[in-house]
Formats: structure tokens, sequence, C-alpha cells
């Protein structure tokens, strides 16, 4: 199976993920779209890595996961403190950062 | 002491620095001495200083001195110039520095008496101190550049000194206040000083120094430098007179410069600075010399001066004002006699004007002192059994400047008159002569309306009249004994020659080797030419002179022996003496015609710079503020928005990046 199956599967991952995040108004909902754009990277970056017998395209996944994990604890965090501010997790009533 | 005439116009700067530091905290008496001392140690100076320049024999009588460099200014019109704080001595700075520090020490003791009634005489004292530092740079000066320091130095000590009572209405026909004429004599001088200063930098261009001894060289022989650029430098640096020495058409400051106190009056705008253009245009000679049609202007405007201001203290009701148009007019003799070569009659002139003059104003102070503050003749009269001594001196003042034979005045207005006659000008002879004859009316129904006749003032004033203390009269003896002996220093030869005591014009024997007459550097041209012309004219020209005088006396005490006569005689030339009474409407004319305008063309730029240099700026902030406007509009706040805009903006990357593979 070549590569390129792989980077197709990761492209449909992230436009959904992508698609998911303007889609939606929860922001867990919004959360988990972010999360599956970033496995979806993962994916492009794992199959680089064995197309090309390298290392670093593993390691970056790795630090990529890393990263989700802890977006996903401060994310969440930010979500409850909101749903105990707002009793509301739908992010288009957040609008009070503008002018 | 020679060596040390850099060290005069210090000492009245120390005292500056000293009142400066303590003056607030001296009494008067103290304040007043340390000024008068430094004047009188530079008197003293100045005095040691000329007896040595006496010493050096005829015709090199020159000394300077640079003490240092003040700019080291390069390569300027193929020549190295720097120029030098540098000072000198000759002849003719030698009479400037004796009158400036002798009638100035004078005035500095008067103004002790005449002040003691003032809170500000600190001020006052520092003011005038600065003005005697200034004053001696700009005749002590050897080059035009330091001249010039002392120039503008002596018109700010006068605008600071006419503005002494800066709280105080002057003038009700114009609804001037005294920090009004002070601006006006800063600007209307400012207006000379312009010209000035392009004609000393043409100096520069032309020659290549601006030092008096090596631009007297350079003109001896101006061989590369055209007639018109000599004129033209002449015509600057005499508009630049003009307004020092308030000559037509910017003569209208010094009227009312007689806001100041009297014995500033006196000191600079009578005794010394106001002759610094004549002095200026005398040091000038050897590039006056040279251009003919610049001294036809000098004379005419000279004579026109004397005339048209002598007119005009006719009607003056204010006895300073008076005073005041009798200077201008005898400054306009004095340019008459350097406009015809009569250098020497026009500093003799100076010399003897500083005399009588300063010794009229400071009578006049002794009044107004005495009847406390009362100005307007119209309120004086038969002051001379309240104010003996004061009466006595200004008599003599009066018979000098009127050219009574015998007194000062009288010797140096005939040098001027013959040298006019001699020179071929007769116009502007005649001119003078008129000007001569009202000179003696406008002074005697001075003298008449104050001392004379009966008092017109209410009785509680004249209970209060008085004659002043020690401190003031004694400077006026002096100045008397001096306005009636100062002119037998020039005793013309034809004169003297009826005593059979020979020529025994010394002044003029001092003088004419530190003037450039013209055609060439002679003493007979300078004098006026009364050895080239027969004796017999000369005898005549003096005999006219001093029927002239008299005429005048007569005239004046005719009209106004009796009280009402001169009322008569008002109605009687009735648009005339109108006239005469605006003053010709020249403030008026000038407002029109200069103010006017200058006003306008001030509020169309005033307009411009609102509307547009400000609209241009404000167009920019505009700019700014609505742009932002718009652009906040994509700032929802909401996150998916963002997030739609971003990814956009990711498309349009990728698409550039795409295609750019």
């Amino acid at each position: 199976m070549g590569p390129q199956w792989l980077l197709v599967l990761s492209a449909v991952l992230f436009t959904l993920g992508a698609f998911g995040v303007l889609w939606n108004r929860g922001a867990i909902t919004i959360l988990m779209c972010v999360e599956i754009m970033l496995n979806a990277t993962n994916l492009a970056f794992i199959a680089f890595a064995r197309q090309f017998d390298s290392a670093e395209g593993q390691i970056y996944a790795f630090f990529i996961m890393t990263l989700a994990a802890a977006e996903a604890a401060v994310g969440l965090a930010i979500v409850i403190a909101l749903f105990r501010l707002r009793e509301s997790t739908d992010v288009d009533e957040l609008n009070l950062m503008k002018w | 002491m020679l060596k040390l005439i850099w060290l005069i116009p210090l000492l009245p700067a120390a005292g500056v620095v000293f009142n400066g530091i303590f003056g607030r905290r001296l009494p008067l008496k103290a304040v007043g001495t340390i000024a008068c001392l430094s004047v009188l140690i530079a008197f003293g100076l100045s005095v040691g200083a000329v007896l040595e320049l006496a010493q050096l024999p005829d015709g090199v009588r020159q000394f300077e001195i640079d003490i240092a460099t003040w700019l080291p200014l390069g390569e300027i019109g193929g020549t190295d110039l720097t120029i030098p704080w540098g000072f000198g001595l000759d002849p003719l700075s030698s009479i400037l520095l004796l009158v400036v520090t002798g009638v100035g020490f004078l005035i500095h003791v008067y103004s002790v008496g005449y002040m003691d009634h003032e809170r500000d005489y600190a001020r006052f004292f520092i003011y005038l101190n600065l003005f005697m530092a200034m004053m001696l740079l700009l005749v002590l000066g050897n080059n035009l550049l330091v001249l010039f320091v002392g120039w503008e130095g002596v018109g700010l000590c006068s605008y600071l000194l006419i503005g002494f009572y800066y709280d105080q209405p002057f003038d009700k026909r114009t609804g001037l206040t005294c920090a009004d004429a002070g601006r006006k004599a800063f600007i209307v001088n400012r207006i000379g000083d312009f010209a000035f200063l392009i004609g000393m930098l043409y100096l520069v261009v032309e020659f290549g120094t601006l030092k008096f001894s090596e631009l007297n060289t350079a003109l001896a022989s101006h061989g590369g430098t055209p007639g018109w650029m000599l004129t033209g430098i002449g015509l600057l640096l005499f508009f630049g007179a003009c307004g020092k020495s308030a000559q037509i058409p910017l003569y209208v400051w010094l009227p009312d410069a007689m806001a100041g106190p009297t014995p500033v009056s006196a000191l600079i705008h009578a005794a010394t600075m106001v002759t610094a253009g004549v002095y200026m245009v005398c040091r000038m000679s050897a590039l006056y010399s040279a251009t003919p049609e610049a001294m036809a202007i000098v004379a005419t405007v000279g004579a026109a001066t004397a005339l048209f201001a002598a007119t005009m203290g006719i009607t003056a009701t204010d006895i300073k004002k008076v005073l005041a148009y009798s200077t201008v007019s005898q400054l306009g003799f004095m340019f008459a006699a350097a406009g015809v070569g009569a250098y020497v009659a026009a500093i003799f002139h100076l010399m003897t004007h500083a005399f009588f003059k300063a010794l009229l104003f400071l009578g006049a102070g002794s009044v107004i002192h005495g009847l406390n503050g009362q100005q307007d003749i119209r309120k004086m009269g038969g002051l001379r059994t309240r104010m003996p001594r004061t009466f006595i001196t200004f008599f003599v003042a009066m018979l000098a400047i009127t050219g009574i034979p015998g007194f000062a005045g009288f010797f140096s207005k005939d040098e001027i008159l013959a040298g006019a006659w001699n020179s071929g000008n007769t116009v502007v002879w005649a001119v003078l002569g008129v000007a001569a004859l009202i000179t003696a009316f406008y002074m005697t129904r001075l003298v008449w309306l104050v001392f004379f006749g009966r008092y017109r003032g209410d009785d509680a004033s004249w209970s209060k009249a008085h004659e002043s203390p020690a401190l003031m009269t004694v400077p006026l003896m002096v100045l008397g004994v001096l306005s009636l002996a100062g002119g037998w220093v020039g005793i013309p030869a034809v004169m003297s020659g009826w005593f059979g005591a020979g020529d025994i014009n010394k002044l003029h024997h001092w003088l004419a080797p530190a003037i450039t007459a013209p055609g060439g550097h002679g003493a007979d041209a300078a004098h006026g030419g009364a050895s080239v012309h027969e004796a017999g004219m000369e005898t005549m020209l003096i005999l006219i002179a001093t029927v002239v005088a008299l005429l005048g006396i007569g005239l004046a005490w005719m009209i106004y022996r009796r009280d009402g006569a001169a009322a008569a005689w008002a109605k009687r030339f009735g648009p005339l003496h109108n006239l005469l009474r605006n003053l010709y409407w020249v403030d008026e004319f000038y407002e029109l015609v200069i103010l006017r305008p200058f006003y306008a063309l001030s509020r169309f730029f005033a307009a411009f710079d609102r509307r547009v240099v400000d609209g241009l700026v404000n167009a920019t902030g505009a700019t700014a503020e609505i742009s932002g406007q718009v652009i906040k509009l994509f700032q929802t706040g909401l996150v998916r928005n963002y997030a739609l805009m971003f990814l956009f903006g990711v498309f349009v990357i990728l698409y550039y990046v795409i295609r750019a593979v």
C-alpha cells in the first residue's frame, strides 16, 4: 500500500475536522474536531516517515501527540470554567472579545 | 591706559551683574552709587585713554586691540575672514567715548535723585548700566560687527527702558501703553537693522573685511567695486541709521519713546543712542564719500527730517514730546551735515546736542518731578520763581539749541549751515535755515509756557511745586556749563580771526584725520571748505543764522506773551494747526498702508495655517480613524468567524504556492 492512500485519508480526516470546527457551535465538539485535525496531520507525518525511512516524521508525531494532550487539558479546563460562568458552551454566545 | 579700552564697556557690565544679583536687597542709594561708580571709573579710563591717544603724533592717532577671536569664518570672498572682539580708539570714537561716559555719568547721578519715589529702582539702574555697556561697545568696536552687537544691545535697552512703566497707559490719542511704545520702538528699529545687516553682508562680500581701518584702505582704492554697489551699501547702512536715529521714514518710534522715565529720554533718546546712526555714517565716511548719490540722499533725508520734525514740535503739548521732536529735528541736522560732507560738523553737533539736549530733558524731568508727574505744558507756567536752578539751566540750553552766538549749539549749527552752503547744496542750506527758525520758535514757546506767564494748573499743585534736590540740579549745572562752553572747542577760523586769535578750531584738527571727506582725505573739505571760500561769505552766513534764531525767538515771544493769543493764531491757521496737532497723520498713514495690509496678510496666513496646514494633518488622522471604523467590523468576537477567515487565508496562500510550483 503506497503512501498516497494514507495521505488521502489524512486529507479527508483534516477536511472533516476543519469543517467540524467551522460547523459546530459546542465548544467540546470543536475541541474534538481539533483533535481529529491534529491526528490527520500525525497520519501524514507517519506516512512520509515510512515512505522515506526517516525517524523525523515519527518524532514529530510524538511531539504532536504530547501537544494534543496538553491542548485538550487546557481546552477542557477553559470549557469547564466557561460553563461554570455562562451555563453554556455555545461559542456563538462568546463574542465579548471585540471592539 | 590705551591698552585698557576693552575694559571700559566691561565696567558698567560689572555694575549690571552686581546690581542684578544684589540690587533688590539694597537701598536706592547703594544701587545708585554702584551704578554711578561703574560709569565714573569708565569715564576716568576714557579720559586717560583719550589723553594717551592725544600723545600720539598727528595723523597716526589710532589704536586697535583684538582681545579675542569671535568668528573664524574662514574663506569668504577670496580672503580669510576672521572677526575678532576688536576694540579701537581714534579721534572720532574718542569724542563719542567722552560724551557717552561723561554725559552718561551725569545722567546716572541725576537718576539717583529722580528715581527716589520709584519702587523698582534696581531694575532701572541695571538697564541703565547695561545700556552704558552696550553703547560703549558700539563706540569702541573696531569692526562693524562688534558695533552691531552694541547697536542691537542699545536697542534692547531702549526697549526695556521705554517699557519701564510697562503697566501704565501712555498716549491717549493713539491708545498706546508704555509697553506698546517699547514694542513700537523695537519693531521700527528692527526694520532698519535688517537693512543694516544686509548692507554689512554686502560689505563682507565686496571687501572681505568689516574692520574700519581695513575698509578705509580698501575704499581709498575702490578699483573693482562698481559705484552702484557702493551706493547700495551706503543706502542700506543709512536705512539702518534711519531706524536708530529716528529719521524719515522710521522716526515714528522716538516721540513714543518718551514713555520711558525722563533720565532715559535724556541719555538714550537724546544724547547717546539715537546719535549712533550719525556716528556710524561718519565712521563709514570713506564709503559715503565715494558715492555722491548716497550722500545726496542722506542730506535730503536729514534736511527733510530736520524741517518736518521741527514743525511737529510747534504744537506738541507734552513737555517731553516737544523735546522728542526737537531731537528728531536736530538729528536731521546732523545727517544733513554728514550728507553734504561736513562730517566734522555732524560730530560737533552730535557733541553739543548731547550737552544741551540732555540738559533740556533733565530740566524737563526736574519740572515733571517738581510738579509730581505733570507733563502737560498747558498746565504749567511761571515756574521760574519756583525752580530757579532748573529755569536758568534750561534757559541756557534753550539759548544753545536756538543758536545764540557764544553758546555751544551756535558753533555747531553754524558749521553745519556753512558746510551745506559751501558744498553747493543751497536747498539743503535753506531748509536747514527754516528748520533752525522753527527750532528757535518752539523752544521759546516751550520755555515761555513752562517758566513764564501765569501758572495754569490748580492751586494745590502750585503750592507743592518745588525745586529738585541737589542730586538733580548739580548735573543740570554741569551740563549748563557744557552747553555754554562746549562749543568753544570748535570756533570757526573766521570768528577767532575777529579777535586776532588765529585758527583755534581744536575739534576740527582733532577729527579731520579720522574722516574721509569727499574729494580726498583732507581737512579743509571736512571742515566745510571754510578756508576755500572767502571769509566775507562765512561772516554773512553766521549773521544770517543769528538773525534767524533771534527772529524765531521774537516770533514766539510775540505770540505766547499774552494768554489767548496763541489760541487765536491756532484758529487763524485752523487746518494747518490741525495737521500739526495730528502729526501729519503719519501714524494713521502707516496704520492704513503698512499695518492694516500686514494684519490682513497675517490673518490670511493664520487662516491658511488653520484650514490648509492643520487640515492636512487632521485629514491624516481622520483617514486612520475612518479606516479603523471600517476594519473593526471584521473583528466580530466570534471564534468560528476567525477560523473561517483563517481557512480562507490558507486557501489563498496555497493557491499562490501551488501556482508558483
